[in-house]
């Protein structure tokens, strides 16, 4: 009798893959669906058109100033890749060098987990109140929602952040995620929930700012545990890297007594030098500057100055098996820029709650159903038109239309059972691949003609999926003759 | 020069005479011009839509209707840039090896028209004479995948009696992206309203492209909307002479230049 030799969990560069991912990945809605509300909103679309289009400006300006941009960009895309294929030994030493500096690294395979790791370390410094610093991961994981539920009070403390968290909204863009709301409905919110305010409070810029900033200022003095993101971790000397605009950030990190940062595994970067790429690359493809107003990077904790305590959680929940997917490993490579959402003209247009995710526009479009697997959040890869504008923006060369296309492909060969779609395709390849059915088929279309009676454009009512075409735009009736027939009958074949 | 003429699928089927133009315009320059019975598609709907195994044998289909081919030339980027940049590899992706090898040298031999006319002819006076107010969108793939850049303006500025306009937003996607019309069709119109609104505003009477599958979703939406502004493929202007205007142009007034 052969031995039977066990399954082995499936691993890949050296990684078990963990569970698929958890938490805010997913909507209730396709993407067609939750979209067509956000069209009917004329006040969404001018506030998103006015927002990314000035973003897109300020940032096609500091990137033309840059004579070394398309190096940098390969340099970046370089780094990534390389640190993707050996991610296994960079996070080890990124918890050895964490661990050194008296920082405790804790490894979350999913949201869930992620949760309970957090919540358990709040509880244990006896506070009921948390302070945020602006993350995507723990946006990702549902974090606030979960602390609540532990009765934990969460104040986010980016200003964006904060407005969304007011209004009881969700975030629409990863870096601008109250984007959808312009200065007047800022204002609302603030003049409904912000105790104490100001009621002459107007929607001035500089006075709205300021409003935030007295609402924040009492909580960072009073808050003993703080939450962050990060935005790039070094793996030779542990590290972490927080870069902002408003400075709310760095009060975080350094004010309280316990900080605790989730981060996403794929955030590594192997050597302190590596930087020097990703924070010329970031600011100017995100928010339009030459470098950061605040970059703060802290290595594990310092008697006497700053927080005492340091905890770094580093998340799976998918990444594993986004990094084992050899096509879309690439997503894996976003910096969390947002370029690709400014350029995007189906995120301009659909807005960023349409895509159910926490992620939205061209990477959110790959990235979350890769995170989720597929058959999660199937009408995604089909959001976008590939017109290509994502990839040439994309400061580290993610190859976006190429992962939507590879997603779609995924989709199909998933499906057990062939949908109506998939057998007119498999019919239509199958008479593409054989000339003499190919002429055919063209002749069959010319049954158009009938239904025409005549004139240059079919009716528009014709039934699905053609309606989807005809509900809009005028359809042109089949010619006569086509181009290779009549090309054959006057100059033979 | 033998030049084998890509009418491709859409063109075919739909607007033969982007086709015919075509193989006129690069008579009209001294060349022979073939057109391969046993062609069809390039596979590019398939490959987007998520079918890119059933994409295979149309990509054998076209290699083998077109082997032997001197230089290949389409009135369409999209089509172009999915034989350079897809074909290949979605043989290679199915173990097809030989396939992907004859399609990668094929994409070598293959030419959007208005690229195949400034880079590899070296011409850009064809000897047009289009006497109309003319807007150009650059669409998506010709753009970015093929990076024809200012190929088709180059030819368009040359076109005796053509005024050229610029169009605002060009660079914007009309909406079209094949099934996406179909599968995102609110979002689609949402895109090509704007891309309407831009073209209306530059009062130009045509709107012309490179792609003949924009063209129909942009004139598709301009017939609805009974606007008076046509799309012509630019293949069509560019064929275009004093001594074979239409009917239809000799009766509008020329636009002073």
């Amino acid at each position: 009798m052969t031995a039977t030799v066990p399954p082995k969990a499936p691993t890949f560069l050296g990684l078990p893959t963990a569970p698929r991912g958890v938490g805010h990945l997913r909507g209730d809605q396709s993407f067609p669906d939750a979209a067509r509300g956000a069209l009917r909103d004329g006040q969404l679309r001018a506030n998103l058109g006015h927002a990314t289009s000035t973003i897109r400006g300020k940032r096609a300006k500091v990137v033309g100033e840059l004579p070394d941009w398309a190096q940098l960009r390969e340099a970046g895309r370089a780094l990534k890749a390389a640190t993707m294929a050996r991610l296994d030994e960079h996070l080890e030493e990124l918890e050895r060098q964490v661990t050194a500096r008296g920082g405790v690294v804790h490894w979350a395979r999913d949201a869930n987990e992620a949760n309970e790791i957090v919540t358990r370390l709040v509880q244990a410094t006896g506070t009921s109140e948390v302070v945020k610093v602006k993350s995507m991961a723990t946006q990702e994981i549902g974090l606030n929602e979960a602390l609540e539920a532990a009765g934990l009070d969460v104040f986010e403390t980016d200003l964006a952040e904060l407005i969304v968290q007011l209004g009881e909204d969700s975030p629409s863009h990863i870096l601008v995620p109250a984007i959808h709301k312009n200065r007047a409905e800022i204002r609302e919110i603030f003049a409904r929930t912000i105790p104490g305010v100001d009621p002459e409070l107007t929607d001035d810029p500089r006075q709205l700012a300021m409003a935030a900033r007295t609402h924040l200022r009492e909580r960072f003095l009073r808050a003993r545990v703080a939450v962050s993101g990060a935005n790039f971790a070094v793996a030779e000397t542990g590290t972490l890297t927080v870069v902002e605009s408003e400075g709310n950030g760095r009060m975080c990190l350094t004010l309280p007594e316990t900080l605790i940062t989730v981060m996403g595994i794929e955030k590594v970067v192997p050597t302190w030098r590596d930087l020097e790429v990703f924070l010329q690359l970031l600011p100017r493809s995100s928010t339009g500057e030459r470098m950061n107003p605040y970059t703060s990077t802290w290595a594990g904790v310092t008697p006497g100055d700053g927080p005492q305590e340091f905890h770094l959680v580093l998340l799976d929940n998918g990444r594993t098996g986004v990094l084992a997917d050899e096509v879309g490993r690439e997503a894996l490579h976003c910096i969390r820029c947002s370029a690709c959402l400014n350029v995007c003209p189906v995120y301009e247009r659909a807005g960023g709650h349409s895509y159910g995710s926490v992620y939205p526009g061209p990477i959110g479009a790959v990235l979350s159903p890769m995170l989720t697997g597929v058959e999660d959040n199937a009408s995604l890869p089909y959001a976008s038109s590939l017109c290509g504008a994502c990839y040439d923006v994309c400061p580290v060369a993610i190859d976006i239309p190429s992962i939507l296309v590879h997603l779609r492909a995924e989709h199909v060969e998933a499906q057990e059972r062939p949908t109506a779609e998939a057998v007119a395709f498999r019919g239509l390849a199958r008479v593409m691949s054989h000339p003499r059915l190919w002429h055919l088929a063209q002749r069959a279309s010319r049954l158009g003609r009938l239904i025409a009676r005549g004139r240059p454009t079919l009716p528009n009512a014709l039934p699905p999926p053609i309606s989807g075409w005809t509900r809009s735009r005028d359809l042109p009736t089949p010619p006569k003759e086509t181009f290779v027939e009549s090309w054959v009958r006057e100059h033979g074949s | 020069m033998k030049v084998a003429l890509f009418a491709t699928c859409l063109v075919d089927t739909l607007t033969p005479s982007v086709a015919r133009a075509t193989a006129t315009l690069l008579q009209r320059l001294g060349h022979e011009v073939v057109v391969p019975p046993g062609q069809s598609c390039c596979g590019q709907m398939h490959v987007n839509t998520g079918y890119r195994r059933e994409a295979v044998p149309i990509v054998a289909n076209h290699v083998r209707a077109f082997a032997g081919a001197e230089a290949i030339v389409a009135p369409s980027g999209s089509c172009v840039a999915s034989i350079h940049h897809q074909q290949a590899a979605v043989a290679r992706r199915a173990g097809e090896h030989r396939l992907a090898e004859e399609a990668e040298e094929l994409a070598g031999r293959t030419y959007e028209l208005s690229q195949f006319l400034v880079d590899v002819l070296g011409v850009t006076d064809v000897g047009a004479y289009y006497p109309h107010r003319v807007t150009y969108h650059p669409t998506c793939h010709s753009l970015r995948l093929l990076k024809v850049g200012e190929a088709p303006l180059h030819l368009l500025r040359a076109v005796r009696g053509l005024e050229l306009v610029e169009l605002p937003g060009a660079e914007q996607c009309c909406g079209f992206g094949g099934t996406f019309a179909v599968k995102n069709a609110d979002t689609s119109t949402a895109m090509l309203t704007d891309k309407m609104a831009n073209v209306l505003g530059t009062h130009a009477e045509v709107c012309t492209a490179g792609d003949a599958s924009c063209l129909m979703h942009i004139g598709g939406g301009l017939s609805r909307l009974r606007a008076g502004t046509r799309t012509v493929h630019l293949a069509e202007i560019l064929a275009s002479t004093e001594e074979a205007v239409t009917p239809d142009q000799t009766t509008k007034p020329a636009v002073s230049a």
